[in-house]
């Protein structure tokens, strides 16, 4: 037999008779093992696609977003340094600048969400959900790559608190948890996940020390700033702003005019495609995002028709924005931008890949999808192009149509009640 | 008629702080707190709740308005007829907030700046008319004095706790002398806006619940 199994076995009558422990135990089995109770009466369910099977196969695809997430943030730190500046040079330390500037954000994510999960699922005596596996996956995604780590924490441990401890625990959320950890960081904290600096991993964390990657830079540039701040030996003329900032002043032809300080275009259309530019952790590479998606789709998980009304959502707004330009606002820049560039831009796909097909807090009628993803479509592109306060929408325009989602349910049960008493009649 | 009768003949012969009259200046506090149980008075507890002080000057006004108008009403409300007690009720109100508002205007004129509209608007703060036609209708003055008293205390100590948190992790002070401003732990800026109220008042009642077992419904 498995000694996995063996092991969970031995240790069974061990925590049989501790609450807090049988949890933590059941839930660990669990995970390893498909489990082999089986309903007696009523329903009968054949397919072993429980919520964890459902958890993994998001986790599953959000994975290249996180190798290249990682990869990611070491190249563009190394790009504001003035150090290999190709692609491909310095690939194992960019890597390893990624990971080590990722893997803390990600660990404490996960102590904190887990830990708040595990304390609950044992005090109300539940085996533990493993809702938080695809939050804990997310959260690290959707934040700037120097967040303090703290912040991270007292995020997630406001959006499991909050937004679903209170509500009853997993399944019983109304708004996306991910996002309203994101919401908070937004804030309470705003210049740490707004502006042009939070984009790009400047400063060295303890772990960057340790490995040597902070002496390797300083040898580069010099012993002399041995205890400067990165940000003082960052090279001129690199700037951090994303797609939105320029594009919200200048238009496309900003975003395409943007320059490395080697003279490369820095957001060319290879390179917005490929996420390679500033921006919050995982969510910068399109292709990823919707091999990703298409993935989810494969496997049943996501709604296809959340992400196709979704980007028809999306098309339809810019669409229009594009005609209002032409007609009434030939000055103002952002409401210009070919509609099929903002695709390009923000977090568009993955808000659409990830968050709006949240089978917990979307719609959950056929319909319901259509039109949620639709509203959100419309929402999102309004709140990134038409208001200055918000540099991109999806979030806020995913929360508040969360908040819509059983309204639009109830309507949608409502009227086929209606239709089909109206065919009795 | 007769039963009414029959409940003053009672009351009489009770002593001033006795187990009953106790328990009306007691139960507000916890068992019946105004905001976090009958869930009244939310709009200045969202508003006012920035500062520890503000807060606090607002308890104490609100704690003067409830027991007098209490009192007053306890007073009249054999000569109120029943058609229009919900105006003679209000006339009573303005009366004393207006003459608290003139007397914090003269005596702390920052504070009766900053509270602004706040203090006016405790006219239509609904613990006070619910606690004149829940209580101070149908009982004796000195009982609904002490009604209004707790009810008052049981809104300031929420509102007080509230501006607690609040200003110490949104302004890093507390009864406005600074210590945390520089760190950004304290600067938070959600505390600053009116909606961490309503976090921190829902985190209140979870809390109350969950160690007060009379609160928990089971139904």
């Amino acid at each position: 037999m498995n000694p996995l199994r063996k092991l969970l076995d031995s240790i069974e009558p061990k925590v049989r008779n501790n609450k807090f422990a049988h949890t933590v135990y059941d839930g660990l089995e669990t995970f390893l093992f498909q489990p082999n109770t089986t309903t007696s009466v009523g329903t009968h369910i054949k397919d072993g696609m429980d919520l964890k099977r459902t958890m993994v196969h998001v986790v599953i695809a959000l994975q290249l977003c996180y190798v290249l997430g990682t990869y990611n943030i070491g190249h563009q730190h190394y790009l504001a340094l003035g150090m290999y500046s190709g692609l491909f040079e310095g690939f194992f330390l960019k890597l390893m600048y990624g990971l080590l500037q990722l893997l803390p954000i990600f660990v404490v994510v996960h102590l904190v969400g887990l830990g708040i999960e595990f304390f609950f699922a044992a005090r109300k005596g539940h085996s533990i959900e493993e809702g938080f596996l695809v939050s804990g996956a997310l959260i690290p995604l959707i934040m700037p790559p120097d967040i303090p780590l703290w912040m991270v924490g007292m995020a997630t441990g406001f959006a499991v608190l909050i937004a679903k401890e209170a509500f009853g625990g997993t399944g019983m959320n109304i708004l996306n948890i991910a996002l309203v950890s994101r919401v908070f960081v937004f804030f309470a904290y705003p210049g740490e996940i707004s502006g042009d600096i939070c984009w790009v991993s400047y400063d060295y964390n303890i772990f960057h020390q340790i490995f040597g990657i902070e002496a390797h830079t300083l040898a580069f540039h010099g012993w002399d700033k041995l205890p400067a701040k990165v940000n003082e030996i960052m090279v001129d003329g690199f700037s951090g702003a994303t797609p939105l900032a320029l594009a919200a002043s200048g238009g496309w032809e900003a975003v395409q005019s943007a320059t490395l300080p080697n003279g490369d275009q820095q957001y060319s259309i290879a390179n917005l495609l490929f996420g390679i530019l500033p921006g919050s952790i995982g969510e910068t590479s399109k292709v990823f995002v919707i091999a990703g998606a298409g993935l989810m789709i494969a496997a049943g998980i996501a709604s296809w028709r959340i992400m196709l009304s979704f980007v028809l959502g999306a098309a339809f707004a810019g669409i229009l924005m594009n005609v209002l330009h032409v007609t009434a606002f030939p000055d103002s820049a952002f409401i210009g931008v070919p509609w099929y560039h903002q695709f390009l831009i923000g977090s568009l796909l993955f808000a659409m890949a990830f968050m709006a097909t949240d089978p917990v807090t979307a719609a959950s009628t056929n319909q319901g999808k259509l039109i949620y993803g639709f509203m959100i479509g419309v929402l999102g592109m309004i709140i990134r192009v038409l208001n200055p306060a918000y540099p991109e929408g999806w979030m806020l325009a995913i929360l508040f149509m969360n908040i819509f989602a059983p309204l639009i349910d109830y309507y949608v049960l409502k009227s086929n009640i209606n239709r089909r008493l109206s065919r009795v009649a | 008629m007769s039963t009414e009768t029959a409940t003053a003949i009672q009351q009489k012969s009770e002593p001033l702080f006795s187990k009953k009259n106790q328990r009306l200046v007691s139960d507000p506090l916890n068992d019946n707190n105004p905001i976090t149980v009958q869930v009244l008075g939310i709009c200045s507890a969202l508003a006012v709740t920035s500062q520890v002080v503000n807060a606090g000057i607002m308890a104490l006004c609100v704690i003067f308005v409830t027991a007098f108008a209490n009192l007053t009403i306890s007073m009249l409300r054999n000569y109120i007829p029943n058609r229009i007690r919900m105006i003679v009720q209000l006339v009573v109100i303005a009366t004393l907030v207006t003459l608290v508002s003139e007397v914090l205007k003269a005596a702390a004129y920052d504070v009766s700046k900053q509270l602004s509209v706040f203090v006016g608007l405790i006219i239509t703060n609904c613990i006070i008319m619910g606690r004149l036609e829940a209580f101070a209708m149908a009982n004796k003055p000195w009982p609904s004095f002490l009604d209004g008293i707790g009810n008052g205390i049981g809104y300031g100590i929420i509102l007080i706790g509230v501006a607690f948190f609040r200003e110490l992790f949104g302004a890093g002070s507390l009864m406005g002398i600074d210590f945390a401003s520089q760190w950004p732990l304290f600067t938070n800026g959600i505390m600053v806006l009116p909606i961490a109220s309503i976090f921190l008042i829902g985190i209140f009642i979870w809390i109350q619940r969950s160690f007060n077992p009379k609160l928990v419904d089971i139904s």
